[in-house]
């Protein structure tokens, strides 16, 4: 068993500047920053370490950060230029009963990073969720189309300046 | 406007019109397509059970919409949802009818400003004979539904459909 300080250590000493930050447990978990490009790398070595045994992935989470610069235009309808998407991991070790959470922030013009799919393979159907209503591209990723929408939808729905259609296959969308 | 209340006194015989012995057929046996879609589905599937017995009033669940009178839709209607339903109310036979069950396929429910996949009101896809308003509505409220629905049946018309 491991507490957050010593697992980022562990990774700070193997992967040095691609790991960038720890945040404190309160008030959330406890959260490390990692390199967006690396994360399979930083994923195969917290699954097979022996001394860290992360065989779980409990959950993986797409957020909108909605920190860029918000832009309205004439009919008052906001977009978001710039900013971050980021993505949570929540890792669990059955063996060695520990836990830690990942995080990693991609551009939100461009929001690609790799698939940790070959590493937990429960991982596969929470990107393709977090690519369905976020728009991130998992690169690697076996099998990337839409989980929960029709595959005809336009927009990622859970990006906080998404617009809600007027229309769907001629079904009025808003109340 | 009953069958019963033309029956000769001591015989075996009954008098009435065509309509209304079509409407007595049809309002009897009104076979529900086995159908749910949401939290609603789980109150229907309380009112088919045993404790309010929807088969007192002849609804009898069956898997094919070939075989069915009457759809519930019992819950949210997704957009994806929606184009599903249509098709399967296009497969049931003539007459058909429909209850729509919740305030969620009434009009959106508690989707109806944020559900940007939420269908808000099934009777923009079909249409809608009897509205059942609850979230979920109890088993009484969808029997008082269907009670509803017999009664617009016993109406109806052979030269027009009024139901």
């Amino acid at each position: 068993m491991k507490n957050p300080e010593e697992i980022f250590e562990l990774l700070k000493s193997k992967f040095a500047e691609d790991v960038l930050e720890l945040k404190p447990a309160q008030p959330l978990d406890a959260m490390i920053v990692v390199n967006p490009l690396k994360i399979k790398e930083i994923s195969n070595y917290l699954c097979s370490e022996e001394s860290l045994s992360f065989d779980t992935l409990m959950c993986l989470s797409g957020v909108d950060d909605a920190n860029g610069e918000k832009v309205k235009d004439g009919n008052g309808i906001e977009t978001i230029n710039g900013g971050t998407l980021s993505i949570y991991y929540h890792l669990d070790s059955i063996k060695l009963r520990h836990k830690i959470t990942i995080k990693i922030s991609v551009p939100r013009d461009n929001p690609e990073t790799y698939s940790v799919e070959s590493i937990w393979k429960c991982a596969d159907w929470h990107e393709r969720e977090a690519y369905d209503l976020f728009g991130i591209k998992f690169l690697d990723h076996p099998d990337l189309r839409r989980i929960l929408l029709p595959d005809d939808w336009d927009g990622f729905p859970l990006r906080k300046d998404y617009q809600v259609p007027e229309f769907y296959l001629g079904m009025k969308v808003p109340y | 406007m009953g069958l019963l209340d033309k029956e000769f006194s001591e015989s075996n015989i009954v008098i009435a019109t065509a309509e209304d012995i079509f409407n007595w057929a049809r309002l009897s046996s009104l076979w529900q397509l086995s159908f749910g879609l949401a939290c609603c589905a789980i109150e229907m599937m309380a009112t088919s059970a045993s404790h309010y017995d929807f088969d007192r009033f002849g609804v009898i669940p069956r898997p094919s919409p070939r075989q069915a009178d009457i759809i519930i839709i019992s819950g949210t209607v997704t957009l994806k949802m929606a184009t599903r339903i249509k098709r399967i109310y296009e497969q049931m036979p003539d007459p058909k009818y429909i209850i729509s069950m919740g305030s969620c396929s009434n009009c959106g429910g508690p989707y109806w400003e944020h559900g940007y996949h939420v269908l808000k009101g099934i009777d923009r896809v079909i249409p809608v004979d009897v509205y059942v308003p609850g979230c979920p509505p109890r088993p009484e409220a969808l029997l008082e539904g269907l009670l509803k629905l017999q009664d617009k049946i016993r109406n109806e018309s052979l030269v027009k459909k009024t139901a």
